[in-house]
């Protein structure tokens, strides 16, 4: 039992980084801008918000210090996003080269800063925002367990902006015309709506979420930075795929890969796949092989959108 | 005089080569305004050191070639597929696994020294062509996406590569993998008395020529140009006869052919250059993009921006003595690449500026027209 609610604990942290990134990429490709720059996005939301805790620690801890924490890296990572929007979408440049230049880019630059500022690569911060036990919720017996004793808010900030999410695409105005951005352009153009200004949304709601994702994925996990997310905005993309760019399949598909994730880092401890004897290296090639696997399964029932990737001048037919 | 201008800036080549010269430009100045916002009293010192420092010794010439070498060699595989229309974005795990299959061939294997690099780099090459026959039949046969599978097998590359070095021929003090025999290092054909204290070798030989074999191969055979053509306009190409899916599988094969060759000679090159466990790509992948961009995926060009990049690189680490990172040069290498994203836009920029000098000669030229005629008038 007690290896179950571990188990189901740590997934919850590997997880809700996968599903916000994925999420923020969903926002960017339903409105047609394809956007591979998650990873660096999520660097840079990261480094943004973990050298604020570090200059802050002294003055500040616990929940407040990381709610503004979490604030700066969605700022930051919005901030981060408008080079790929002004790329993409003003510049009509291609997608694939401006968001691998964010990917190149941010992690230099974390090192860069970090060597700079406080002379080494890694960044070092006090990690005081473990939850020990929410009062009431942490005594249901087994859910309380898992979801209330040592936990995070960001985990359950994570799972209120899924909601949020699934609401805005499907249920409004905004998400709508987004998404006829990303299908037919042409369409919402003939009827005034502001083309550039919906992809411009789609990648700042993008780098928001990746930025947000960036520390979300830090500070369950260590009390460190070292200038990498380790591939978990690639891994994100694979969640957003597998997910078939809907909210409701990448909830699930996040939740699966962060289990994969789990038991790569830590199936020596679960008593059952230390028998199995698989090393960890292969749980983490599964998320990827089984993600090939499906892009082939659903080559002709892909819902991708019709206009990912490309370009729109306005008024084009 | 006009008249030669507007030619010169009118041919697509010449506007490549300056918006490359323009993001490489721009590329430097941000990263030079970087520097300046975090170290402004060392700044200007220590962006000297990097644009300087590849001529400053013999040495460091011959650093900078050896760094070219797997550069220009994955310059040319990412530069090749996007001459014919592919996007080969999968050349970290391509090149992983390459370096792989050369470490154990190099370490495992007894065989004479005259042969045994030769075999190494020979099966590193195959393996990295194996590494991109899952995107290529995906993207051939079956219409799916090759940047997205590219990616994927990038990742299942690297983390297959770290079990297997720990499954074969690992060592755990060095958290990486066992040196390679003496018998497995490239030779080095008298480079390192030329260039004494450096690593560079024969290799660099091989990435010229294989730029050389892929010029001829673009530009003076018609399957080249069935390539080029497809990377054109497909829909044309495929109306002309031309088998667009083999084309696919070609492309993807030679491109990663290149990329495992660029992996086994980079591991092949020196007794202490052995393949790290680690969950990050090298760096030299993520400069082959911004390599055949900036070579506008033109053979030569890359052989030239791969050199370029290789001597920052080497600047870069002189720069350290001035308390910059090495990963400034990354830094400045992907605001290139940021800028070579626009590229289109700068060409476009000096497409119109050579349509406006061409206008004004040609109004030149008319009016020069008029006056003769209205002189043969007076006649």
């Amino acid at each position: 039992m007690q290896v179950f609610t571990f188990i189901l604990r740590q997934m919850f942290n590997f997880s809700i980084p996968l599903l916000l990134v994925a999420l923020g990429g969903m926002f960017s490709v339903r409105s047609g801008i394809t956007n591979i720059g998650l990873e660096g996005m999520m660097v840079f939301g990261a480094l943004v918000s973990i050298t604020f805790l570090r200059f802050t620690q002294d003055v500040m801890s616990g929940q407040l210090q990381l709610l503004l924490a979490v604030l700066i890296a969605t700022a930051s990572g919005v901030v981060f996003s408008l080079l790929h929007a002004f790329a993409s979408v003003n510049l009509k440049a291609n997608q694939i080269i401006s968001g691998q230049a964010l990917n190149t880019f941010a992690p230099a630059f974390s090192i860069f800063v970090a060597r700079i500022l406080f002379g080494e690569q890694i960044i070092l911060f006090k990690n005081t925002f473990v939850i020990e036990k929410v009062p009431v919720l942490g005594d249901i017996p087994v859910l309380g367990d898992i979801l209330f004793t040592k936990a995070y808010f960001t985990t359950y900030l994570g799972i209120a902006i899924y909601f949020v999410c699934a609401f805005v695409l499907n249920k409004t105005r905004f998400g709508l015309r987004l998404r006829a951005c990303g299908e037919y352009p042409q369409a919402p153009d003939s009827v005034g709506v502001n083309v550039y200004k919906y992809r411009y949304a789609g990648v700042m709601i993008s780098g928001a979420l990746s930025g947000l994702g960036g520390l979300v994925f830090v500070v369950p996990n260590s009390t460190n930075f070292n200038s990498t997310v380790a591939g978990y905005g690639f891994l994100a993309m694979a969640v957003m795929i597998f997910g078939q760019w809907t909210p409701i399949r990448i909830f699930f598909s996040s939740f699966f890969f962060g289990l994969m994730m789990t038991f790569a880092a830590t199936y020596s401890g679960i008593p059952f796949l230390a028998t199995l004897g698989i090393p960890s290296n292969y749980y983490k090639m599964l998320p990827y092989i089984v993600t090939i696997i499906a892009l082939f399964f659903t080559r002709n029932s892909s819902r991708a959108p019709k206009s990912e990737g490309k370009p729109f001048e306005k008024g084009m037919r | 005089m006009k008249g030669k201008l507007t030619n010169v800036v009118g041919s697509s080549g010449v506007q490549s080569f300056l918006a490359s010269l323009l993001s490489i430009f721009c590329g430097l100045l941000v990263g030079l305004i970087i520097m300046f916002i975090f170290n402004p009293a060392n700044a200007f010192a220590g962006f000297v050191d990097m644009i300087t420092g590849g001529f400053s010794s013999m040495t460091y010439l011959g650093q900078v070639l050896y760094t070219a070498t797997p550069l220009i060699l994955l310059g040319l595989s990412v530069g090749f597929s996007f001459q014919t229309g592919v996007f080969n974005i999968g050349v970290g795990g391509q090149f992983t696994v390459g370096g792989l299959t050369a470490v154990l061939v190099g370490g495992l294997i007894d065989l004479p020294s005259s042969i045994h690099w030769l075999v190494a780099m020979l099966a590193a090459a195959l393996v990295g062509m194996l590494w991109a026959v899952i995107p290529g039949v995906m993207k051939a046969y079956f219409k799916v996406n090759e940047i997205i599978t590219c990616i994927m097998m990038n990742y299942v590359g690297m983390y297959l590569t770290n079990q297997l070095v720990k499954d074969l021929h690992y060592d755990r003090t060095l958290v990486a993998s066992k040196y390679i025999k003496k018998s497995a290092l490239m030779p080095k054909l008298g480079f390192d008395k030329i260039f004494e204290g450096s690593s560079v070798n024969s290799g660099l030989y091989i990435a010229i020529i294989v730029a050389i074999i892929i010029y001829i191969i673009l530009y003076k055979t018609s399957f080249g140009y069935g390539l080029r053509s497809c990377g054109f306009n497909l829909d044309a190409s495929k109306y002309a006869g031309i088998n667009e899916k083999k084309n696919v599988m070609y492309v993807m094969l030679i491109a990663g052919l290149i990329a495992g060759l660029a992996g086994g000679i980079l591991y092949l090159s020196a007794l202490t250059k052995n393949l790290k466990i680690q969950e990050t790509f090298l760096n030299e992948t993520n400069y082959a993009i911004p390599i055949a961009l900036l070579g506008t995926s033109h053979p030569i060009g890359v052989v030239f921006s791969g050199l370029f990049i290789a001597y920052i690189t080497v600047g870069g680490t002189l720069m350290q003595g001035k308390g910059f990172p090495v990963e400034t040069v990354n830094m400045i290498t992907a605001v290139i690449i940021y800028f070579a994203a626009f590229s289109l836009v700068f060409k476009q920029a000096l497409g119109k500026m050579s349509l406006a000098l061409a206008h004004k000669a040609g109004m030149d030229n008319n009016a020069n027209a008029e006056v003769k005629s209205s002189k043969g008038g007076e006649k």
